[in-house]
């Protein structure tokens, strides 16, 4: 383990600092709220000579994306950051970056996308990245935040990866209020990120490569595809492995499931991001009173980690899915369909229910949780039957 | 500047073999500008549009320079990024501090006047050291000869179409090549394939300056002007001679027309030859005609006072 010293900011200021740790090449990014104070802070560090990294104030986050992928296909460490409307901005440039295997790390504060116009934190701008071919990590709070940064560079240069990575932290929740946190000194992130090696880079003069090449006959754009297929997959043991080595180093847990109260657990929520805390708190205090109540935080969300979700969930009767994103028209918002998905062929498969929550940053009371867990009880003891979506704490 | 046996001299940077159209005026400002460019090395980055799909059919590619395609409106965002990663990369010590490397953007006009202009924009405005190019021939003619805000008043396009309530584009062309002078860049011009020494010796300057340059040259498109191949040079001139297109330039604010029209031949010697203009040389559209020689010389006019007042 290596000496971390304790600090207390936002989360915000934690991603900043861990960008700053990894030394970029080039950051280019757009300020939009609630992730502003990334860029902020980063162009504070830039001013005070702290980092190398030639910092790019584009005019809009389309342009934010598509520099980083100049500059990640010319061979530089690029990272950037947006939220919300910027992302569904850069949604064309998403597919681009990992379409072109360029190992791009964006932190994404997540928020609800208009209309009506909203600041707050929902999974609705991250969730419609889902299909893009990027890695996408949650944090729950501002210490995952920064370790997942560290981590998903790591991931994203992996000469068997080369992929984009998001790190997500919810808007206002994480990235605003402050929270305790270990970081670790320059010299161990250094260590632990080490330097970027590119192949095929557009600098290498001496031996010209042409990129983003037309690939529309004979099949080979699905070629192509099937290439970004294998890296993803790929990726899941490359997640593990850099999250053990992570693990050792700083002592903190890593998984891309991290379950509490699991082992016996006969009822359990599912969830992601910042709501995790609170429902592990309101089933410890169940646990108090012997009820068997677990919870499952979903890590890392692409690739989905669906065989130890499946392995978690084994012998649980009842489960709830906490969504904080709509998916309008399907059975349940994203996260429920794919543990459904995780859980078809599984043995013994468990109840689910999807509760559609929080959306545009409303209140996730610890009474709405107690709700959800009252449920789970009401269908494990077969008292009631599943009963499709449930808008919970909505009007 | 160069003469032309030193420019014939230097290597080209785009292979013949390319599946651009015959006639193409793309491929021919491509390779002028790039001989502007001296013995140094450039990458390029080119928007989505015939010349990218044209030359970079894999496995093959037609550019023995390196080369990246991103998107249709982000060609100028993309070089921003890779200058910056030059700059970052030397930074961080990983590339040597008098490494020189010479950065290029190519665009249709579709790709910059329309929706590609924000970008384009921002980058001028950010100050990368870059040449932009924007290889104008009036329309979207990767798509099939739609209109852009490139497209000559009068133009038939195929989403400004003749018929009996409408002859043509009805809007006049934007003058983006003023828009981008008003950034301030160092180096602004306008040239065309046919004049050939003021392009090169345009584009030496380009590369030459520190900072943003951009060069907005009239490249013919035999398809969707309804042109011969063998004619494009021609009429490219002819655009020149007209007044249609004035070769101008504007280093650091200052205006000069470069290549000097001492009569300008009326507009129709421009239209005449090309398919997207014969609507308006029948009896009923005489007016209009006039109106397409009042823009021409509407046009000509305010570059000329503005060459002239500096």
């Amino acid at each position: 383990m290596v000496k971390q010293t304790v600090i207390a900011t936002t989360g915000n200021s934690l991603v900043a600092e861990a960008f700053r740790q990894c030394a970029p090449d080039v950051v280019a990014a757009y300020p939009i709220t609630p992730q502003t104070a990334i860029v902020e802070d980063f162009a504070k560090f830039v001013a005070q000579g702290r980092v190398h990294t030639e910092y790019v104030c584009v005019e809009s986050e389309h342009s934010a994306l598509s520099a980083c992928v100049g500059a990640s296909a010319a061979g530089a460490r690029v990272m950037t950051a947006t939220s919300s409307q910027g992302l569904a901005y850069m949604w064309e440039q998403l597919h681009i970056a990992a379409g072109l295997r360029l190992p791009i790390v964006m932190a994404n504060a997540n928020r609800a996308l208009a209309a009506p116009i909203n600041i707050h934190c929902d999974h609705s701008d991250i969730m419609g990245a889902r299909d893009t071919g990027w890695i996408i990590y949650f944090a729950e709070t501002a210490q995952e935040a920064y370790d997942n940064t560290l981590m998903a560079l790591r991931v994203a240069e992996h000469p068997d990866v080369k992929l984009p990575v998001f790190t997500t932290l919810d808007g206002f929740i994480t990235t605003h209020t402050i929270d305790r946190a270990e970081i670790m000194d320059d010299e161990s992130v250094s260590a632990f990120v080490g330097q970027y090696e590119p192949e095929n880079a557009l600098l290498d003069i001496e031996n010209p490569t042409s990129h983003g090449n037309f690939a529309s006959l004979g099949g080979t754009y699905f070629e192509f595809k099937k290439a970004q297929r294998e890296a993803i997959e790929r990726s899941r043991s490359v997640i593990k492995d850099i999250g053990d080595e992570f693990s050792k180093l700083s002592g903190r847990p890593f998984d891309v499931v991290e379950g509490f109260g699991m082992d016996d657990a006969e009822i359990a929520i599912v969830t992601i991001g910042s709501t995790a805390g609170n429902a592990r708190h309101v089933a410890r205090e169940l646990r108090a009173k012997g009820v068997k109540a677990g919870v499952l935080k979903v890590r890392v969300f692409r690739p989905f980690p669906s065989a130890e979700l499946a392995a978690a969930l084994k012998g649980v009767k009842a489960v709830a899915v906490l969504d904080r994103s709509e998916s309008f028209g399907a059975d349940g918002g994203p996260l429920s369909l794919e543990v459904k998905t995780a859980l078809y062929d599984a043995e013994n498969r468990p109840m689910v229910i999807d509760y559609i929550y929080g959306l545009g940053g409303a209140d996730v009371k610890l009474e709405l949780i107690n709700q959800v867990f009252d449920d789970l009880t009401d269908l494990a003891d077969g008292v009631t039957k599943p009963s499709g979506l449930v808008y919970l704490g909505a009007r | 500047m160069a003469n032309i046996k030193e420019l014939s001299r230097r290597e080209d940077r785009l292979a013949g073999g390319h599946r651009l159209c015959a006639g193409c005026g793309a491929s021919i400002a491509v390779r002028q500008i790039l001989l502007g460019a001296g013995t140094e090395p450039v990458v390029a980055g080119c928007a989505t549009g015939c010349l990218e799909v044209s030359t970079t059919i894999y496995p093959y590619t037609s550019w023995k320079t390196p080369f990246i395609h991103n998107a249709f409106e982000n060609s100028s965002a993309t070089i921003s990024g890779v200058e910056a990663a030059f700059k970052g990369l030397k930074a961080a010590g990983k590339i040597p501090a008098d490494k020189k490397v010479k950065f290029v953007a190519f665009g249709g006009d579709g790709g910059t006047y329309d929706i590609g202009l924000q970008a384009l924009s921002g980058a001028m405005e950010r100050g990368h050291d870059m040449v932009y190019v924007c290889y104008d021939n009036g329309a979207y003619m990767n798509t099939g000869i739609q209109r852009s805000s490139a497209t000559p008043f009068g133009a038939w396009a195929t989403t400004a179409e003749v018929g009996k309530a409408q002859q043509g584009k009805t809007q006049r062309r934007k003058d983006l090549t003023s828009i981008i002078a008003a950034h301030g860049v160092p180096y602004a011009a306008q040239a065309s394939v046919s004049h050939w020494k003021d392009l090169t010796a345009k584009a030496e300057k380009a590369f030459a300056v520190d900072g943003p340059a951009f060069l907005n040259v009239l490249a013919p498109c035999p398809r969707g002007w309804r042109t011969k191949p063998e004619d494009t040079i021609q009429i490219a001139k002819a655009a020149v001679q007209t007044g249609f297109w004035p070769c101008f330039e504007v280093e650091d604010g200052e205006w000069r027309m470069t290549v000097n029209v001492r009569e300008r031949k009326p507009i129709e010697e421009f239209l005449k030859p090309q398919g997207r203009f014969k609507h308006l040389f029948t009896p009923e559209n005489a007016e209009l005609l006039s109106a397409v020689q009042a823009e021409v010389d509407r046009y000509w006019n305010y570059v000329e006072k503005r060459c002239n007042c500096g």
